[in-house]
């Protein structure tokens, strides 16, 4: 069967930054910024950009053209002993894809809300008692299925769902050449107008003010360069799958610098969006930045809509970022999935519309956990995991094997043969000793601290089933699938 | 905003969305 390819370069741009760029930049990069440095930031930021990013999305898409194939199949062909590597990175993609589809259904339900803000006053209530309706309950004990959570998550799923049934130039190229330039649309519009609001450059100021004493704390060091692996949809299969639709002749090197710019550059934007109405919030509140400063869930659904609140023309301004995030979100969520369906697809030979309604119909089903009274809950727990146990692994041993065990030149000289541009060993002295070394004490920390701290106070047992269980279940699938090919 | 907030702005700004219009443009001439 011969494999689908892009319809234009443009529709693959759009596609894989849409990957890259999801609800991580909004809510995580801003607050990354300004908890390590302000503007100082910037300089390990970028400086992780250009010795991990681009030289590890370079390596993905240059692998994804090279042996045209989804994640196992790429690794089966470096070697049938590394298929195993490939299984596991789907399987943190299908469960990403679960859980993620629980918040962009807040974010649809937000959207409606955002027309009369009818979240109320008390933003922190109204999301955790009578949105979420949380309860007493825990990552075990999940309760019900909450049905005014689970609809806009069907929602999301029927989008994701076309994008994939469509196919890669038909339905997610097409989805991608929409959503995208909105996004954008969205948010400099967004932007235009929230840094004009009183108390908006002071937000700005603690965005951007630089503390540069921070800049010798290997910490901050380390935030940035996780924030470089989460941000680019490494690591996990989808570059990986997006690459292998390339066309023989692509400007692969131009590709992959330009998919990590324009993601880190929207990071920067997003920043600016976030503290802008952080920075009137705190002024109209008459409470210092620090008092309102938050990220993730709590930003997005608790402090957001307290701000939208104090807004001018709420029913405008609130719409459209609660779309922006919903577009994010959507972008990021087809590139997941399509990541899992590309992998059935190559495995068992099923059509594609086979292999998409198989893969979306047991996505649903399973995404259920997280509609419930519990799981936000499950959700914190099982992302902490799959985000700083697996994802990392992951990412570490592709580049043993990659860097290590196998000729990363051949990738290099792969690459270079097709682009418009070179790259030099530079290229191989990223990938085989700078980007290991910071993965290795990122997901050493992580490691250590999880076991001696736990996680957000979650009983052992829970943590022992359903993070370090899933983690090491994840393993011994990939394995499974592994030595059954082989035997095959 | 302080200079050096508005400095690290331009620099983040820049570097980013400067090098990706060069890449942007470099792809169109291709």
């Amino acid at each position: 069967m011969k494999r689908e390819q892009w319809g234009s370069r443009a529709g693959f741009i759009l596609a894989a930054v849409g990957s890259a760029i999801g609800l991580g930049n909004i809510w995580r990069f801003p607050y990354m910024a300004y908890e390590n440095g302000g503007g100082a930031f910037f300089i390990p930021y970028l400086f992780a950009m250009l010795t991990a990013g681009i030289p590890f999305m370079i390596m993905e898409f240059g692998m994804g053209h090279k042996y045209k194939g989804s994640a196992p199949k790429t690794f089966a062909k470096l070697n049938q002993k590394y298929e195993w590597l490939g299984w596991f990175q789907v399987l943190i993609a299908a469960v990403i894809a679960v859980y993620y589809v629980a918040v962009i259904g807040w974010a649809i339900s937000y959207f409606n809300m955002s027309f009369t803000q009818s979240w109320g006053q008390d933003t922190n209530a109204y999301f955790f008692k009578e949105y979420l309706q949380l309860g007493e309950n825990s990552p075990s004990k999940l309760g019900s299925i909450q049905w005014h959570i689970a609809i806009p998550m069907l929602v999301a799923w029927g989008v994701t769902f076309a994008a994939i049934f469509g196919g890669v130039k038909s339905g997610i190229e097409r989805a991608t050449k929409i959503m995208m330039p909105l996004l954008f649309i969205m948010v400099i519009a967004l932007i235009a107008r929230m840094v004009f609001l009183p108390g908006a450059l002071d937000g700005l100021n603690y965005l951007f003010q630089p503390d540069f004493s921070k800049i010798t704390d290997p910490k901050v060091w380390s935030a940035a360069y996780g924030q470089i692996f989460f941000t680019l949809s490494v690591g996990f299969a989808i570059m990986l799958a997006y690459s292998s639709y390339l066309p023989e002749k692509s400007d692969v090197n131009n590709n992959a610098v330009m998919t990590v710019l324009i993601n880190c550059g929207f990071s920067i934007l997003a920043g600016i969006l976030i503290f802008s109405i952080l920075g009137n919030m705190a002024q109209e509140q008459g409470k210092p930045l620090t008092e309102v400063v938050s990220a993730g869930v709590g930003l997005a659904f608790v402090t957001i809509p307290a701000a939208i609140n104090l807004l001018p023309a709420p029913y405008i301004l609130g719409p459209v970022f609660f779309l922006a995030l919903v577009v994010a979100g959507l972008s990021s969520h087809i590139s997941i999935l399509e990541a899992v369906t590309s992998a059935f697809i190559d495995k068992l030979n099923w059509s594609r519309k086979k292999a998409a309604t198989v893969v979306c119909g047991t996505g649903l089903v399973v995404s259920m956990a997280f509609a419930t009274n519990g799981g936000l809950l499950l959700l914190d727990l099982v992302d902490y995991f799959i985000n700083n146990i697996a994802l990392l692994t992951s990412c570490i041993i592709e580049l043993l094997i990659m860097a290590w065990l196998v000729k990363l030149a051949d990738i290099r000289q792969h690459v270079n043969a097709i682009s418009d541009f070179t790259i030099g060993k530079w290229f191989e002295v990223c990938l085989r000793f700078i980007s290991p070394a910071f993965l290795v004490v990122i997901l050493g920390t992580n490691v250590v601290n999880t076991l001696t701290d736990g996680y957000g106070g979650y009983a052992q047992s829970d943590l022992l089933v359903l993070g370090w269980g899933l983690v090491a279940a994840m393993l011994a699938v990939g394995i499974i699938i592994n030595k059954s090919s082989k035997e095959a | 905003m302080t200079t050096g907030a508005i400095i690290m702005m331009i620099l983040g700004l820049g570097i980013t969305w400067g090098g990706a219009a060069i890449c942007i443009r470099k792809a169109m001439r291709s």
